[in-house]
């Protein structure tokens, strides 16, 4: 059961007060997307073993939102971050990198 | 045979005879006593019949491992089934039943399994899948569940008597196992002043050792784990439990602790069980290991016991369970029971030792005691039934041809011993092979890591692959002082205590015996008891492709029983290996899944039974609703009045008398459930039209809209009316289960992808107490109460006003979810329950009648009206049902809008709305399938539709449905057939009821009534 601290309001929360939303950075497609694009959006995951983006709400603290960057087979928390960005900050960028020399993100 | 011995039982206490049966026969045991050892001491052999073949089985562990002796302990609301006798302490009254047999435990019918084993190979669930279906419905099925399965299930009416709680802790050191590795790991990280939980499975300190013998720091073992427990147990910083099992290791320093408080002990105060949820910074697994079962025939004969476990029984218990026992071996531990037998008094006619020189200094005691050592022998196969008579000796090399037979009750065996790493695998620890001891050991380099990506688990002592008293001993010493440095704790320099034991020699790998064993020998040479599986089992297998041991697992259900292959995973992998040809360590090994050992369902509930299992949420009217004898509907966290059924009234009667007097007259609904998400701020509107697939921002000041929901998918996911409020606010109404649902949809879309715009919701569900009064008298109702004008021209259908009706602040909303003339009346909660009062008492001359959920849902499909959760399920777009006139044309985009033009959306087959009629009236089956001519693929008919809302509606006086069918909507007043309950449930036929295609809108087609 994994700690995650929610960036929010600033409690380390156990994942019984979290509920999952999946990959994180989605680009929503909207009218007049193809076929394809929609396709990656609505069901395209990464799923990888190893470094994962993803969406996570303190739905039993506070209710809001934000994204955690997380290692799927060590568990290791490189950290997490508010939901209203575009990619992760800088320092995490900088711990993935230091564990995994190369990663570019998870697209 | 199997007897108390004249003296000894370093846990029994003989001043205190403890009575309890087994099987109804009465049996005297004593004072720590386990069932297993009074049983032992009783001479009952036999405990129980095997899963499969319902063999005669025999005890043989002394612990947790145990996979024969499994038993259905207690009696009505204390039953439990598949309770390991071994693991069983004693207590006056204890009353226990063996399981799989049938009549009887001595006389059983499916022995006869045994005799057609060679029906019954690797994969046979598989394999008569693909026979023909009569046979595993009429043959297979019929038999099986007959003669296998473990214990029965308690009686689903009868309530469990116990209490279960959970606590939850949190720690900086857990040490799981309270023997001498646990014990020195404990100390070392407590006298560092760490926080220090340690906890062991049994109702005893120090583990296996003071049975096992030897010396730490000069003393017996016994007196060196007195000594350390009375330090720990002194320091404030430590926290020491017994019958306290590690269950489970999970992400980041997760732990279940599993607690059994008062198993002996039943009804005594307090809680039975506990669950441990604990949170710990470092956890040291001190866990022990497990002697292996040597793969001889027979090796599943009563009186066949793991050699360890021999010891336990004579020193902890004073229980002999043979006079003459003949001990087989790959290693020198083994020796040490012959020589404990030898010096209780009892025969020990040989000890084949599978090495062709034998062992070292264990050996040449065994021999200056007078026992009879054959080095390079083994068992060709055990004599006996019921219970060991002889076993038959044999070359270890050869292929099973007998030397001797040699008359004993008892056999002592032993394979070699396998660490416990199942805590260490639980959260993803790896192993690696160790080929001196023969077994798979934790790899600290692939250790279980935390959230800082660091190690948080450190096996220790025997759990560690260090089977030796001082190694171990070492090993546990570091454990506890990397656990303290890793919290970034110094510790003081302490020596490792100084172990005295006898040195042996090395063990040498025996994975079948003898090693080229016969056919016959290997088909009854078993691995796996609790599931009956064999060596030639797991050869099938491999020799049928079944290269991975994942895959060899599951087809022959190796490890698959409750003990999870404690004893036997070794041995079959072993076998799996050498039949592909491969390495042990390359074959690799399954995955151990938490919990260690089955734990009671009990303390996985804790408290969360009858009202605490979930909170109950009430309306501002809950009280009335109780008080007049409501019938109830589950609605997720709510109850809602299903009807109010009068003193002798059905049911059934009551909602149609409910339904009768509201079209008739006047009715009341607590609608109080009804979601209420304000959404306010400049850009509300905007996000609303996002939300809904219908324009809301457009919505005048004082309207009231019908909106849906889809989510990006496309498909239906709520609807409700949404009312605007003011300029810059709107009040969605949802489903009553789909608020909360709702409600963080809607800030996820806020929160996460339109983060800029200026909008904030707010859930006010409960501030509110809501009441529908609904009929031709409505109107008349609140005219009465006074305070505002609800005419026609005041307040017209899809609109809203904000007054006071009878005293009270009230919001007034013209909706109608009946088709008749009908207010929605929004209270502050506070105000319900006299607003709700004063409705009833001004309504008695109209016959006010307040009516549930049955009645809603009835008057709704008369006028044709879908429901969340029955026309749709989550794989339904509106434009299935007809609501086309709801999706809007001008937007340029809302949630779903791009999904709903994917091509499988806008073919032209989909199952769309209709309304359904029954020729002869009747109720058609919920769920009821339309079928359509020819076959699938399958050999299933075809399908054309199918029922989604099915009633008797009391207004039309006949049956009414509303369902989904193929290019429903143009085939108006066709007949078409829907399956029906068959009449004769042994007859395979299809029964069905024929139904035309009408429109769904059953009554008042015109929407006259409710617009008056
Ligand atoms: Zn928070």
């Amino acid at each position: 059961m994994l700690i995650l601290h929610c960036p929010c309001c600033g409690i380390d929360a156990a994942e019984i007060e979290l509920a999952p939303g999946g990959e994180a950075h989605l680009k929503r497609e909207g009218p007049g997307s193809s076929d394809a694009a929609l396709e990656t959006y609505l069901f395209t995951r990464d799923n990888p073993r190893g470094v994962v983006l993803e969406r996570w709400r303190h739905a039993y603290g506070c209710g809001k939102w934000f994204l955690a960057a997380r290692d799927s087979v060590t568990q290791e928390v490189y950290g997490t971050y508010a939901a209203q960005t575009h990619a992760p900050p800088q320092e995490i960028v900088d711990r993935i990198t230091a564990r995994h020399p190369g990663w570019t993100g998870a697209h | 045979m199997s007897t108390r011995l004249a003296t000894g039982g370093r846990f029994t206490d003989r001043g205190k005879q403890i009575g309890f049966t087994f099987n109804g026969r009465r049996f005297t045991g004593f004072q720590g006593d386990t069932l297993a050892s009074a049983l032992l001491a009783g001479d009952q052999l036999l405990v129980g019949r095997s899963f499969k073949y319902h063999r005669p089985r025999g005890i043989v562990a002394s612990g947790a491992e145990e996979p024969n002796a499994l038993v259905g302990l207690g009696q009505g609301a204390r039953f439990e089934p598949d309770q390991r006798a071994t693991t069983t302490e004693l207590f006056d009254g204890l009353v226990a039943e063996s399981q799989n047999h049938w009549p009887s435990l001595a006389f059983d019918v499916g022995e006869i399994n045994a005799k057609l084993a060679r029906f019954l190979p690797a994969g046979f669930y598989y394999k008569t899948f693909l026979w023909p279906r009569a046979f595993w419905k009429h043959l297979y099925e019929p038999v099986i569940r007959r003669s296998a399965g473990l214990g029965k299930a308690p009686h689903p009416e009868v309530r469990d008597a116990d209490r279960y709680e959970h606590f939850h802790v949190h720690t900086e050191v857990l040490v799981v196992g309270g023997g001498i590795a646990g014990l020195q790991a404990a100390r070392n990280a407590a006298r560092a002043g760490a926080q220090v939980l340690l906890i062991e499975e049994t109702a005893h300190w120090g583990g296996r050792t003071p049975v096992d013998g030897g010396r730490i720091d000069g003393r017996e073992p016994e007196a060196w784990v007195a000594e350390t427990v009375a330090e720990l147990e002194a320091m404030d910083n430590v926290r020491l439990r017994l019958r306290c099992m590690g269950a489970g290791v999970y992400d980041h320093g997760y732990v279940l602790g599993y607690e059994r408080l008062t198993d002996h002990k039943p009804g005594a105060p307090g809680p039975r069980h506990r669950l441990w949820r604990i949170r710990a910074r470092q956890v040291v697994t001190a866990t022990g290991a497990i002697e292996r079962p040597l793969s001889f025939a027979g090796n599943d004969v009563p009186g066949v016991m793991l050699a360890s476990a021999m010891r336990d029984y004579v020193v902890n218990y004073g229980v002999a369970p043979g006079d003459r026992t003949v001990v087989v071996t790959n290693n020198d531990d083994a020796y040490r029971t012959a020589i404990l037998l030898k010096k209780s008094g009892l025969d020990v006619p040989a000890i084949l030792d599978a090495r062709p020189m034998g062992g070292g200094a264990l050996m040449q005691e065994a021999r200056d005691l007078g026992i009879r050592v054959e080095p390079a022998r083994g068992i060709s196969k055990v004599l006996g039934g019921a219970r060991v008579t002889g076993v038959a000796i044999c070359d270890q090399a050869g292929g099973g041809s007998m030397l001797e037979e040699i008359a004993c009750d008892a056999v002592a065996m032993s394979g070699g011993w396998s660490p416990v790493v199942h805590l260490w695998s639980h959260c993803g620890g790896k192993l690696t092979w160790d080929a001196d001891g023969a077994f798979f050991r934790p790899d600290p380099s692939r250790a279980p890591t935390g959230a800082d990506g660091k190690p948080f688990l450190i096996a220790a002592g025997s759990a560690n692959g260090h089977l030796g008293l001082q190694e171990a001993l070492a090993c546990a010493d570091g454990a506890g002082k990397a656990a303290v440095e890793a919290l970034g704790r110094g510790f003081e320099e302490s020596p490792v205590p100084r172990a005295e034991t006898t040195e042996e020699a090395p063990l040498l790998p025996v994975w079948l015996m003898p090693q080229g064993a016969r056919a016959d020998l290997r088909m009854k040479a078993f691995l796996d008891y609790q599931n009956d599986v064999k060596v030639s089992d797991i050869q099938l297998a491999a020799r049928e492709g079944y290269e991975s041991v994942e895959h060899a697992k599951r087809y022959t259900t190796l490890g698959m029983a409750t003990d999870q292959g404690k004893l036997s995973n070794i041995n079959g992998l072993a076998i799996l290996s050498d039949a592909l040809g491969a390495p042990i360590p390359q074959t690799g090994t399954t995955t151990f899944r938490p919990p260690y050992t089955p734990i009671s369902f009990g303390a996985i509930a804790g408290e969360a039974r009858d009202a605490v299992f979930q909170p109950l949420r009430r309306t501002p009217m809950q009280d009335w609703h109780e008080a007049s004898n409501a019938a109830w509907e589950i609605v997720g966290q709510w109850r809602r009045p299903y009807c109010y059924p009068r003193p002798g009234e059905s049911r059934r009667a009551a909602v149609n008398r409910e339904i009768t007097a509201t079209r008739e007259s006047l009715g009341l609904l607590d609608a109080s459930t009804l979601g209420k998400i304000l959404v306010k701020g400049p850009d509300a509107g905007r996000f609303l039209d996002m939300m809904y697939t219908n324009m809301m921002s457009t919505l005048p000041v004082g309207k009231c809209r019908y909106g849906l929901m889809c989510n990006e998918n496309g498909f239906l996911m709520d609807d409700g009316v949404v009312v605007r409020l003011s300029e810059d606010s709107w009040l969605c109404h949802t489903t009553s289960g789909g608020a909360d649902h709702v409600h963080a949809h809607m800030e996820d879309w806020l929160q996460c992808e339109w983060w800029d715009w200026k909008v904030y919701t707010a859930n006010l569900t409960e501030q509110y107490a809501q009441i529908a009064v609904v009929g031709p008298n409505a109107r008349k109702l609140l005219e009465k109460l006074g305070g505002m004008d609800v005419s026609k021209e005041a307040l017209p259908f899809m609109t809203w006003a904000e007054g006071t009706l009878a005293d009270t602040p009230a919001r007034v909303y013209r909706i109608s979810f009946s088709g008749e003339l009908s207010y929605e009346i929004a209270v502050p909660a506070n105000r319900g329950r006299a607003f709700w009062g004063k409705l009833l008492d001004a309504g008695a001359e109209w016959n006010i009648t307040p009516y549930g959920t049955e009645a809603l849902h009835v008057m709704r499909a008369e006028k044709g009206f879908i429901m969340i959760g029955d026309e749709s399920d989550g794989t339904v777009i509106p434009q299935d049902l007809g609501l086309h006139w709801a999706i809007s044309k001008k937007k340029e985009d809302f949630l779903g809008k791009r999904a709903q033009q994917r091509p499988d959306m806008a073919r032209g087959d989909r199952w769309q709305l209709v309304g359904l009629e029954t020729l002869d009236g009747s109720v058609l089956p919920d769920g009821a399938y339309a079928i359509a001519p020819g076959k699938n693929a399958n050999g299933q008919r075809n399908t054309q539709g199918r029922v989604t809302s099915t009633y008797y509606s009391p207004t039309l006086g006949k049956g009414i449905a509303m369902g989904l069918v193929i290019h429903g909507p143009d085939r108006m007043g066709e007949v078409i057939s829907f399956t029906a309950e068959a009449q004769d449930e042994t007859r395979d036929e299809l029964t069905t009821v024929e139904a035309k295609i009408v429109s769904p809108v059953f009554f008042d087609p015109k929407g006259e009534k409710q617009d008056v």
